[in-house]
């Protein structure tokens, strides 16, 4: 701290004209200043110290570079482009907080280059920034879809991901309250894994907002039946919303091609590490109409003008909106989010461009594909759903005899980390595991997998 | 230097265009496996693995680019912001340095690489790094349980906003308990998140000492009282010295009290919000804490509660076993308090626990006592400007972290307002400052907040900056009122920014609107 030598000190208290710092802190009454002492552990002065004992604390991790690992969910394992984290680290775009339209020119462009090349992605006009997850994505969205049909009712797949599903809940509020939004859930086909549209169609009536669905869903399964779901949902009168993993839109046809009104997704994938979970953000898009843009809860970068004619700058749109504009009276509420983020989504879209994306989608259904089926050959394993999936995929291990958790254990031994557990969120599905496959994975890899769980479940 | 002893300082212009303008068709930035014959011959035609239906044909229209082109495009506009390259003394948002140290160790892969799901035995690291730093966060505040997921200040918010419902929900009088009290100097995402809650909002406005008045919480406080949600000292560096009685009085309707300890630099090592009598308070790991603003997060907002309200957290927490393992505990109350995935932004977590094992209580404390010692010193010099007035500035005693500045007089004298002097900063390469949250009761307002980081040439240069302004205000008032000059583009006028037909938050939006297409 520059200041904290005793000659400054001196300096800028005679400068104040006072004749201690304790002095400046008049205004605390006594009785409100603690007297039990603070007990945090002694400092570490110096960053030789300080880096040996962060280094020996977190060194006790391990992490999907050392391990094999199979986990997604939620949060994925994709390759960051080295070019991501050295942008994104730049101590300009790290650091900065809120300037001007002109000396924030180069971030604000670099966020409407996420906007725009995510637009492309979902096949949608109007993105708003980042929000902090999908699931809070989910939450805003379907907060909007309420205010704009004045209805109180979203039906959800049941086969959501139950964190993502909590938030939404949060977002929901108590039926005791007014603005409270009612959750029900719509089935599935056991054979597929597909939505249940006779359950579908049983509750739609005029008291729901809005259809939420995933594409692919939360198990990996890829809902073909989108456009008659958005159909549906819009001769009930409701809005669309679909959850969409980005990575998988150089090879599936994005939502706004069969009749999404509003998508969400993650922005974990586009360049982003999984960071423990710390990696996630979530996005909103739609139609450029007003009856979707007027709904907003995130703040906007649009194009805009300067003093001097012709000259491109940045501003906010609809900032009067937000809770930064007023208050109670905006849309939800905005903060800080996970702007920065944004910066490297726009990079990592920019370094693929499309065909890196329809490279990217094949070699994503190639390996995952190729892993179901090299893991079906395993004996009592099984597939949930064998075909129709992208990325991730659904593996029964009931005819094996040895619980998921218990295999999961096993395949540590071998430096794996197993599929995610789904016993206990999905007792329907037995002892299953969701298994996560990626471009990072090597065929080798999977045979590596398979081998193991070959000698797990014996 | 410049005729008035600043630096000629001139901002980077790349004229950069936008990404999507760039490239050649069949550019490559990034390959992917493609041809996998072994993979091929199991799985068939990926093409086959997509229903038809949902088989993308066209492709995306992203720019088409080579790596190198990427990277200086991004480098450019890095460039183009001038933030911390500069001085910036944004006021309420505490900017601190960010220590390097903790930016390289977290992008190790023993947290960059690191899956939320693995088993909790192979999360050790991250594990203590939490439990440690809820244990510091305790220690400083009183309170009994901190958990991280919330992903910024205003999440924290929302958080205690939902804790609030969930505790009045289970005790059955949710119904009759509907308002929320907070305060005009209090941020806009208290009284945001209280209405996205679903509650109403009660918003008690300034008064002659500064703060609302024992008198106005009395009269608001009733049975339909759920919380109440405050800031203090607030952005105007003014610390309620009756909050105490405040917190009495709210309790004693049996409503709850949540200390937006947004303002925490000033008061750090020197009071705890639950000996105050607050049930919860958050604390922004990415302002106090050393964690970087990043334009906006990646944020953390610490949020810390009383053991009453701890089981209304559906949020995991971490619990040290008596082996010496941590663990991950999923509470069992099905309150909806989850607001975020996951444990939280571990990155920033693991930034703040550093920072506070690197200060130490003494250091905390000295950190308050500099950011004391440089408002003060800031406030004795600016208000020596002509044109520069202390807000509320029948309010004499010395000023808490940041100290809320008028530019009224300047503004009626010259025609020069605060947005003016914020454009015209930047051209000294000083980036703006931060004017004021909705609503404005102090007129041209201007919030500086000096921190303990910034050195006294720093603070000296910074208010010089804003002396050599108002001088320009009277010499020459047309270009400050033009500025500014030295930036890669003029004065952001925003037309169009509410019009449907106009704006444009894509670049196929923009095109479309504008008749670009094809």
């Amino acid at each position: 701290m520059a200041n904290s030598t005793e000659e400054t000190k001196k300096h800028m208290l005679n400068a104040i004209g006072a004749a201690t710092v304790d002095d400046l802190f008049e205004q605390i009454p006594d009785e409100h200043i603690t007297t039990r002492r603070f007990e945090l552990p002694e400092p570490l002065d110096s960053e030789v110290e300080l880096k040996r004992h962060m280094t020996s604390v977190l060194g006790k991790n391990e992490h999907c570079e050392d391990n094999l690992s199979f986990l997604g969910g939620g949060t994925w394992q994709h390759h960051v482009p080295a070019i991501c984290d050295e942008i994104w680290t730049r101590s300009e775009f790290l650091t900065s907080v809120w300037g001007t339209g002109s000396s924030d020119l180069g971030r604000n462009q670099a966020w409407f280059e996420f906007a725009s090349q995510l637009g492309e992605l979902v096949g949608m006009e109007f993105v708003g920034l980042p929000v902090y997850s999908w699931g809070a994505a989910v939450g805003h969205s379907m907060r909007m879809a309420a205010r704009m049909t004045g209805r109180d009712r979203i039906l959800v797949p049941a086969l959501m991901d139950p964190q993502r599903l909590d938030v939404a809940r949060t977002y929901a509020g108590y039926p005791e309250q007014e603005g409270h939004i009612e959750i029900a859930y719509v089935g599935y086909d056991p054979a597929t894994g597909r939505l249940d549209l006779a359950g579908l169609g049983s509750r739609l009536d005029k008291g729901v907002a809005a259809v939420y669905f995933e594409n692919p869903g939360y198990l990996g399964v890829i809902e073909d039946q989108a456009a008659e779901i958005a159909r549906m949902a819009r001769a009930a009168g409701a809005e669309t919303i679909v959850g969409v993993d980005p990575t998988s839109l150089g090879v599936i046809v994005p939502p706004s091609d069969y009749g999404a009104d509003i998508a969400v997704g993650t922005t974990q994938p586009l360049g982003v590490h999984m960071n423990g979970g710390g990696g996630v953000g979530g996005f909103i898009a739609t139609r450029d109409e007003e009856r979707y843009a007027r709904e907003y809860p995130t703040l906007q970068v649009s194009l805009t003008d300067t003093t001097h004619e012709g000259e491109r700058a940045f501003g906010l749109a609809l900032f009067q909106q937000s809770s930064y504009g007023s208050r109670e009276d905006g849309k939800d509420w905005t903060g800080n989010s996970v702007y920065l983020w944004a910066i490297a989504n726009a990079a990592y879209m920019s370094v693929l461009g499309p065909a890196g994306f329809e490279e990217l989608g094949g070699a994503i259904l190639r390996r995952s594909h190729y892993a179901a089926r090299r893991l079906a050959g395993v004996p009592g394993v099984s597939l949930r759903w064998p075909t129709g999936f992208f990325k991730e995929f659904v593996v029964g291990f009931d005819d094996t005899g040895v619980p998921v958790a218990e295999i999961n254990r096993r395949l540590r031994d071998h430096g794996i980390f197993g599929g995610r557990d789904l016993s206990s969120d999905f007792p329907d599905l037995g002892q299953s595991a969701l298994y996560c496959v990626t471009e990072v994975h090597s065929r080798a890899d999977i045979d590596r997998l398979t081998a193991a769980l070959e000698e797990v479940t014996r | 230097m410049t005729t008035n002893g600043l630096r000629k300082y001139h901002a980077a212009v790349w004229d950069e265009p936008l990404v999507m303008e760039m490239g050649a068709p069949g550019r490559r930035g990034q390959l992917f496996p493609v041809d996998e014959p072994d993979l091929d011959a199991v799985t068939g035609d990926t093409s086959d693995l997509i229903p038809e239906s949902l088989r993308r044909g066209r492709p995306a229209d992203l720019p088409e680019l080579s790596e190198p082109e990427v990277l200086r495009h991004y480098l450019h506009l890095s460039q183009e912001v001038l933030g911390m390259m500069g001085i910036s003394l944004f006021g309420t948002c505490t900017m601190k340095y960010n220590p390097r140290v903790t930016e390289a160790l977290t992008r190790q892969p023993f947290v960059a690489e690191t899956h939320p799901d693995q088993d909790v035995e192979t999360l050790q690291g991250t594990l203590e790094v939490i439990h440690g730093l809820d244990r510091m966060l305790r220690d400083l505040t009183g309170m009994d349980q901190f958990v991280f997921q919330p992903g910024g200040g205003a999440d924290a918010a929302f958080l205690h906003a939902t804790v609030t419902r969930a505790y009045h929900e289970a005790r059955g009088d949710l119904a009759q308990r509907r308002e929320i009290i907070t305060t005009a100097q209090a941020h806009p995402c208290n009284p945001a998140t209280a209405a996205a809650a679903g509650f109403d909002v009660i918003t008690l406005p300034l008064e002659e000492e500064g703060y609302a008045s024992v008198e106005a919480l009395r009269a608001a406080a009733s049975e339909r009282t759920a919380a109440l949600m405050v800031n203090n000292p607030d952005d105007i560096g003014i610390y309620n010295p009756h909050i105490k009685e405040w917190v009495d009085i709210v309790h004693s309707v049996g409503g709850l009290c949540f200390y937006d300890t947004a303002n925490f630099n000033g008061v750090m090592g020197r009071i705890r919000a639950r000996e105050l009598g607050f049930d919860a308070c958050m604390m922004m790991l990415h302002k106090t804490f050393g964690a970087p603003k990043a334009g906006g997060g990646p944020a953390v907002g610490a949020y810390g509660c009383s053991e009453v309200l701890a089981p209304y957290l559906t949020a995991p927490v971490v619990v040290k076993g008596d082996d010496g393992a941590f663990a991950i505990k999923i509470p069992e109350h099905a309150g909806s308090t989850q607001v975020r995935e996951y444990l939280g932004n571990i990155p920033v977590i693991v930034k703040a626990y550093s920072w506070l094992r690197a200060l130490g209580a003494a250091g905390v404390k000295e950190a308050a006592d500099l950011s004391l010692l440089a408002n003060n010193y800031m406030e004795t010099r600016l208000l020596r400007i002509p044109g520069v007035s202390k807000g509320l500035p029948h309010l004499d005693e010395y000023r808490m972290e940041m100290t809320r500045y008028s530019l009224g007089e300047l503004t009626e004298e010259t025609g020069v307002t605060t947005v003016d002097v914020a454009n015209r900063m930047v051209d000294y390469g000083v980036d703006a400052f931060w004017m004021s949250h909705e609503p404005w009761f102090i007129p041209e307002p201007f919030t500086p907040e000096a921190g303990e980081m910034w050195s006294v040439e720093d603070l000296d240069y910074w208010i010089d900056v804003i002396a050599a302004i108002c001088e320009e205000a009277r010499t020459d008032p047309e270009l400050v009122k033009t500025a500014p000059h030295n930036q890669p583009i003029h004065r952001v006028v925003g037309s169009g920014l509410d019009d449907p037909d106009r704006w444009a938050t894509t670049w196929r939006a923009y095109r479309r609107k504008n008749g670009l297409e094809g």
